[in-house]
């Protein structure tokens, strides 16, 4: 199929999801803590972006509801909590060391290699001019799920989760329109109160471990001895009066 | 049908309260009583469903038939007792002082809402809407796993958190593929083809085979994750023996079971779809190797609320491998384990909590003599193992034996791992069981106020039900399974 003979948004489409994926590339790359957070502001709003267009293609109007909740909690309310709390950890100038940069890379091309020969199965089935884009929104997704797993930072890999959210919205709206209002709108309400969860997790996390280093996250195996709770025997002798 | 939004109101309006009053020593009680009203709603609505057949709500939002209502009444049951129980724990919590009152209140006002999104979950006619109810069903309980502020209840909070996260975000995926095939077969115009009726029914055996197959495989991990399924489970032992007790009774009871439901049902549209026993030998392969996996780790645990936590794996293995199987008899055992299982591990979950306030720790090397200090909680221990590993004449060990039954039929070799399984997890728990009930007690352990009656109703609940199954159960069981293979299995 000949790029020339879409139509002006359905090209535009394209170029968007494609510039949409690349931001995913870019935040396999980035170790700094305020870039990656913008980044992943700029993805929420080429998805957004993509879901206009494909509401005015399709004439759905109700994609522009998923357009606007893609914009506030992608662009705005998640972004904005993402800063907010790195600038209070003070952690905003973070910087981590990613190992092995090139192989990440080159891993990330073959996952989205991979989409297209899954998606390939399945697009002949879709009739829509966005048709292309189901293979990015699987491409976008897997590379979040990269982008969670190679991380130690607990940041980094809250955004990874929320760009793995962002693909399956993403696909929701490239193959099928946009899930039904109701599904979207509780899906949407499930990421917001994740998101404040994982805020208050931040300090938690902090308070107990001394950073965000997931690394350091290893009390909980079987190999090791529990350590004793603080509590010693006897305490639990005090009756319960009721 | 009113009764269903009653079952569902109840719980999330008491949600609503207990965020306000929940830290009052009132509080214990007016979770209690939630609890009364769900489950007396639920019940009704049963009998309701039990006389005229499936109901779908007007506006189809909701749908019950013979196979969830049972999980609802089961829910409702088991929320019901956790809740009697909790209510002291939890004092003697606040007491010790490993509770502050704003958790409390935060432990209570999330309890009645765990219970509404699991509700919501098994009730719900929408594909959609039971994905968003599974994970509130995180959401809601995450706070409360790392409710003690230790580092490795934070650890297990956040494992659980980012885990089931990931694994959930597949089933979302799944749900849009299954949308994308449904869409496509019904036409896009219409805004009901996430409804189950409109899949199950208008839909049946016509969607796409290609497009089906790679979203069971996509919800297969979602939902399998929250199963618990290996090797998925890794956060299900630190979830579940890091939070509060009360809190692991309903994770390992009830949520589990939910998860699998929404597997179940999941795999009935794609059986219907497919016409190949794809999603089966999915169910079995993943099955069988949670079940054996888990019965080994049991050996090896050193807290005794976790050694539980990879009994609940190792059980729904089982249950997962027998609905996998797909026959009429293995579905009808599958049903029946789910039921004796969530009984029998929120029992055991309980009498553990009792326990490790007794012996001040849940290490299993610093749980002695419990029989000698505090007889209700040993034997109630020692009864609740007993039923688990399975023996007679309670009734896990009928629908095990159904189970083996099932496997011997259609599948002769695979008896010889199951057999194999069921002693390695005997000898793992009971190693650990045998000192912790009989050893010699440390000085100075003093007994509890302890709360056995709930323990005391599920015990004899699951004898019940390995004596003789009471006539309209087994015909509920038996519509059930009927409604998930096709077939009667009497």
């Amino acid at each position: 199929m000949a790029l020339s003979s879409l139509g002006l948004y359905s090209q535009a489409i394209i170029l968007f999801a494609a510039l949409a994926l690349f931001t995913s590339f870019m935040m396999l790359a980035q170790g700094r803590m305020m870039p990656l957070i913008f980044t992943f502001a700029w993805q929420g709003l080429l998805l957004a972006v993509v879901s206009v267009l494909v509401a005015i293609v399709s004439k759905h109007p109700h994609l522009y509801v998923s357009a606007a909740l893609t914009f506030t909690l992608k662009v705005v309310v998640i972004p904005w909590l993402l800063y907010r709390l790195s600038v209070r950890l003070g952690m905003h100038y973070d910087a981590e060391v990613i190992e092995h940069p090139t192989l990440l890379l080159l891993g990330g091309v073959a996952l989205v290699i991979f989409s297209y020969y899954v998606a390939k199965s399945i697009v002949h089935l879709s009739g829509l001019a966005t048709r292309n884009t189901i293979a990015v929104s699987i491409a976008i997704e897997l590379l979040g799920m990269l982008l969670m797993s190679v991380r130690k930072s607990a940041v980094a890999q809250v955004i990874g989760f929320m760009s793995m959210e962002s693909g399956i919205f993403f696909a929701a709206v490239v193959s099928t329109y946009g899930m039904p209002l109701i599904v979207e709108l509780g899906v949407a309400f499930d990421i917001l109160v994740a998101s404040i969860l994982f805020g208050v997790f931040f300090f938690h996390l902090r308070d107990s471990f001394g950073s965000l280093n997931v690394v350091r996250f290893n009390r909980l195996s079987e190999a090791t001895e529990p350590a004793p709770l603080p509590q010693a025997a006897g305490v639990s002798t005090v009756k319960d009066p009721s | 049908m009113t009764l269903l939004e009653a079952t569902l109101l109840a719980p999330l309006l008491g949600g609503l309260l207990l965020a306000f009053i929940g830290h009052r020593p009132l509080g214990g009680w007016v979770n209690v009583a939630i609890g009364v009203v769900t489950f007396g709603a639920s019940l009704a609505m049963a009998l309701e469903v039990f006389a005229n057949g499936p109901q779908l709500s007007s506006g189809r939002m909701f749908y019950i038939d013979a196979f969830n209502v049972y999980l609802v009444v089961l829910t409702a049951f088991v929320g019901l007792t956790t809740s009697i129980f909790s209510r002291p724990y939890m004092r003697h919590e606040v007491e010790r002082g490993r509770v502050t009152n704003a958790r409390l209140r935060l432990y209570h006002a999330m309890y009645q809402c765990f219970l509404f999104s699991m509700l919501l979950a098994l009730s719900t006619n929408n594909l959609g809407v039971l994905w968003v109810a599974m994970e509130a069903a995180t959401l809601t309980t995450v706070l409360l796993v790392s409710m003690y502020r230790t580092p490795e209840s934070i650890e297990a909070a956040w494992k659980y958190f980012i885990l089931c996260g990931v694994g959930i975000a597949q089933a979302l995926f799944g749900t849009v593929l299954i949308y994308f095939a449904a869409e496509n077969k019904l036409g896009g115009d219409r805004d009901d083809t996430l409804l189950w009726t409109v899949l199950h029914g208008a839909a049946g055996g016509n969607l796409d085979s290609a497009v089906i197959s790679l979203a069971f495989v996509f919800l297969l991990v979602g939902y399998g994750t929250k199963v618990g399924l290996v090797p998925l489970h890794n956060w299900l032992p630190d979830a579940h023996s890091e939070g509060p007790t009360p809190m692991s009774a309903v994770l390992s009871g009830l949520l589990l079971n939910v998860a699998l439901y929404a597997l179940v049902r999941i795999k009935m549209l794609v059986d219907a779809s497919l016409h190949t026993q794809l999603a089966g030998h999915l169910l079995m392969g993943f099955g069988l190797l949670s079940f054996t996996v888990a019965g080994l780790f049991l050996h090896h645990q050193h807290d005794v609320k976790r050694m539980f936590s990879y009994s609940s794996i190792e059980h729904m293995g089982l249950i997962t491998f027998g609905f996998g199987i797909g026959g009429p008899l293995a579905t009808f055992g599958a049903l029946l384990h789910m039921t004796v299982h969530s009984l029998t591990k929120s029992a055991i979950f309980i009498t553990v909590g009792h326990a490790c306030q007794l012996a001040g720790t849940q290490r299993i090397d610093h749980i002695r003599g419990l029989i000698r200090t505090q007889p209700a909680i040993g034997w109630g221990l020692l009864l609740g193992t007993v039923s688990i590993a399975g023996f007679p004449p309670f009734g896990v060990f009928i629908s095990e034996f159904l189970l083996l039954m099932a496997t011997m039929k259609s599948w002769p070799w695979l008896t010889i791992p199951l057999l194999v399984g069921f002693g390695v997890a005997f000898a793992g728990l009971f190693r650990h069981m045998q000192k912790m009930v009989f050893g010699e007690p440390p000085p100075g352990q003093k007994p509890v106020d302890a709360n056995m009656l709930p323990v005391v109703a599920h015990l004899l609940l699951v004898l019940l039900l390995g004596l003789a199954i009471p006539g309209f159960l087994s015909r509920w069981f038996e519509q059930a399974t009927v409604l998930i293979t096709g077939a009667s299995p009497l």
